[in-house]
């Protein structure tokens, strides 16, 4: 049964939640029984045209010479499009809100980066005819090597998969080659730890396999418009996606979805709305390019394979000290959404705990793999799964139960969080609790009577000295292949906010003061260098249960820090 | 390629049409017809979104060859309410939010006519056969199941979750 904690969430919006716990049909049931819900391809056109694409079949080579004329005369064919036909030819989706360079063609021109990179469309009045002209198709290829291995991508001399970004990695920024997080010095802490343990963890690919195939169905409109039934799932980012690469005013699409026959992220990278519109404004017809099923499996984007490596410095009384990952998410050939990913990563280090030592370096590398996007929490899943694992072998090296040892780590209100933000509505120790309980696992009185609400703060709020490099960076970005740019940066740190003083010739700079109003006392400044983790939670009763204070709407934006409060 | 004519009843009423020899019942009635109830979800009879009934039993759709189906009679989940007035099993499906996506709901429902047709009191196992040839991937069995055992006779066998 669904619970509602509303002791723990007092000060959540409450104008609005009335449905919470409560039966309510949803308004596209009847749709869905009557089998009227209208899906992409569940409209009937008069000359509808059928759209296919020829696929690279090898997985990183050069194209020396493609011959379509064949294909040309085939019975039914009505037009073959090549990359010179496709108006803008190279795109990247975060591109809309100017994240990332251009990097994939939407047919290949003169290279191939993985094996199912569409080079041909077709166009046909039947899909048989379409998929039969494909055979004609020759394309001459010139094999490069390929590479698979995120590690290997990175390492000098490693073959370019993606011509955008010559060093196989993501440039955040245009400059740094991965996204860092630095908190405390772990090495030290390493030092002084009576147990570290490193481990690495590799994810797979995964298919988000919807039942219904990626698709869409564009036709000519009135207006000089086209109209396009897609079951993209952000709709106006494929909108967007497509008035790009097709060149047309946005306001001349007239996109129609919503109905998603599963999504789970893998109906985000607008797959076949680019060619469907461009099909339609050079046959003049309704053009429908719907992936088959073998397609979507092989070459529908998956959720990326991540590599993880995690190093954990933890005491035998319980206190994890220190953490240190190095995270690789494998993009695939081409960046799409993994970029993004990474980031979601980094924000979500070192997991719910508070560990006063975080060293991260996350980066989003280029193989010869399928590209990879979006799908359910991207950048958060796996990673959690690793440190969730971790800590279980962390629990068990010491020996102690693995739910008291997450109770012990667990953040609390008022600690501060790697980010520099203060944690705030933390609620770990009280979900542990729920789950102890409902599953009948023991819990000792001591892990009982923890809350999020208590123990945290004070010297948990305190930001320690970070290790900083010489040139007063925490952490200097590898230069690898990437521009001469990176050496110049130093200037950038110190940071306004964090009002640090650099000492040029030690490890550790000074304490570093966070000057938002924080229910805490003030660190003094300067500080002696340390390093001494703080002392655990101590249980002390949770105080009363805070009046529900707000009505009406609250900005709803964790970004901004005014969701919680 | 000759065309060849083809006529049977769908949902009750005759339709006709041209078909090619390899033309299947999917894309037929998709297309063809006008009935896009049947989904296509992989064309080589793994998902089980196409299915349709043939003379009462379930079938693919879309490994059915168009003219195998003269004169047989179809059914489909278009024609399952009788005008406003929702099938059973229709009503069961909304009550217990068996669907979410929608996608593989009207395979769902005709896997689950067939089987209440045939047998009106079901066991939980039998109903988990019937829609074994079935996937649903925004994970829905467990109210799918339920919704179908509320529609039939055995109301006692459906579980909490």
């Amino acid at each position: 049964m669904l619970e509602f904690r509303k002791d723990l969430f007092a000060d959540e919006r409450d104008d609005n939640l009335n449905v919470v716990g409560k039966g309510v049909q949803r308004q596209d049931m009847l749709g869905h029984v009557t089998g009227r819900t209208p899906f992409f391809d569940d409209h009937a056109f008069e000359g509808l045209l059928h759209l296919k694409v020829l696929r690279s079949s090898h997985h990183h080579a050069r194209l020396r010479n493609i011959d379509t004329a064949a294909a040309e005369q085939a019975p039914g064919v009505r037009r073959v499009l090549r990359g010179k036909d496709v108006p803008v030819n190279k795109n990247t989706l975060l591109s809309l809100m100017n994240f990332g360079k251009d990097d994939e063609p939407t047919l290949a021109v003169d290279k191939v980066s993985f094996k199912g990179q569409p080079i041909v469309a077709v166009i046909a009045d039947s899909e048989a005819a379409a998929l039969a002209a494909l055979k004609l198709i020759r394309v001459d290829y010139d094999p490069l090597p390929a590479i698979f291995d995120v590690e290997a991508a990175l390492k000098p001399g490693a073959v370019t998969v993606n011509e955008t970004y010559p060093g196989n990695y993501f440039a955040y920024h245009d400059l740094y080659d991965h996204q860092k997080l630095r908190f405390g010095d772990v090495e030290r802490a390493f030092a002084s730890a009576d147990i570290v343990i490193e481990e690495r963890y590799q994810a797979s690919p995964i298919e988000h396999a919807p039942t219904e195939t990626n698709g869409s169905i564009a036709a000519p409109e009135q207006n000089d418009r086209y109209v396009v039934h897609t079951c993209a799932q952000g709709l106006f980012f494929s909108l967007g996606t497509s008035a790009k690469i097709v060149n047309l005013e946005s306001n001349r699409l007239h996109f129609i979805g919503g109905t998603v026959g599963g999504g789970f992220g893998g109906k985000v990278d607008s797959l076949t709305e680019p060619l469907a519109i461009l099909g339609a404004m050079m046959t003049g017809k309704p053009v429908r390019f719907v992936l088959g099923r073998e397609e979507e499996m092989l070459y529908g984007s998956p959720r990326g394979a991540e590599l993880h490596i995690v190093k954990d410095g933890v005491m035998k009384d319980g206190r994890i000290i220190a953490r240190k990952m190095t995270g690789y998410f494998d993009a695939g050939a081409f960046t799409r959404l993994s970029s993004y990913g990474v980031i979601k990563c980094v924000a979500h280090l070192p997991g719910p705990y508070t560990i006063p030592n975080i060293h991260a370096d996350v980066h989003c590398v280029f193989t010869n793999r399928c590209p990879s996007t979006a799908m359910r929490g991207f950048g958060v899943t796996f990673s959690d799964f690793a440190i969730e694992v971790q800590m279980d072998k962390l629990a068990h090296a010491i020996g102690m139960d693995p739910m008291e040892f997450r109770i012990i780590n667990a953040y609390r209100d008022g600690d501060m969080k790697a980010h520099r933000r203060i944690a705030k509505n933390t609620a770990l120790v009280e979900c542990l609790q729920v789950a102890a309980e409902k599953s009948h696992w023991p819990l000792s009185e001591n892990a009982r009577r923890q809350s999020s609400l208590t123990g945290g703060g004070g010297e948990r709020a305190v930001i320690p000295p970070t290790a900083i490099d010489d040139n007063g960076r925490i952490g200097r970005p590898e230069t690898r292949n990437g521009p001469s740019r990176v050496q110049s940066i130093g200037a950038r740190v110190p940071i306004p906010e964090l009002s640090v003083s650099l000492s040029q010739d030690t490890m550790a700079a000074p304490v570093q003061r966070y000057s938002q109003p924080a229910p805490m006392p003030p660190p003094a400044i300067p500080a002696p260098a340390q390093v001494q983790p703080p002392a655990p939670p101590s249980a002390a009763p949770a105080p009363a249960p805070q009046p529900a204070s707000r009505h009406g709407a609250v900005r709803f934006s964790s970004l901004f820090g005014t969701r919680r409060r | 390629m000759a065309r060849t004519p083809v006529q049977f009843h769908l949902n009750g009423s005759d339709r006709a049409a041209f078909v090619d020899a390899a033309d299947n019942l999917l894309n037929t009635l998709r297309r063809a017809v006008g009935d896009f109830s049947p989904k296509y979800g992989c064309g080589q009879g793994t998902c089980g979104v196409c299915t349709v009934l043939i003379d009462g039993e379930p079938q693919l759709s879309c490994l059915t060859l168009a003219v195998a189906c003269e004169g047989r009679s179809i059914e489909t989940t278009s024609g399952l309410a009788n005008g406003p007035d929702l099938h059973p099993l229709q009503t069961a499906f909304m009550e217990h939010f068996a669907a979410q996506c929608g996608f593989c709901t009207p395979g769902m429902l005709m896997a689950a006519k067939a089987l209440l047709d045939r047998n009106p009191n079901p066991t939980r196992q039998d109903v988990v056969e019937a829609i074994a040839g079935n996937i649903c991937r925004c994970t829905g069995y467990e109210p799918i199941i339920n919704a179908i055992l509320a529609a039939s006779s055995n109301r006692s066998a459906q579980r909490a979750y």
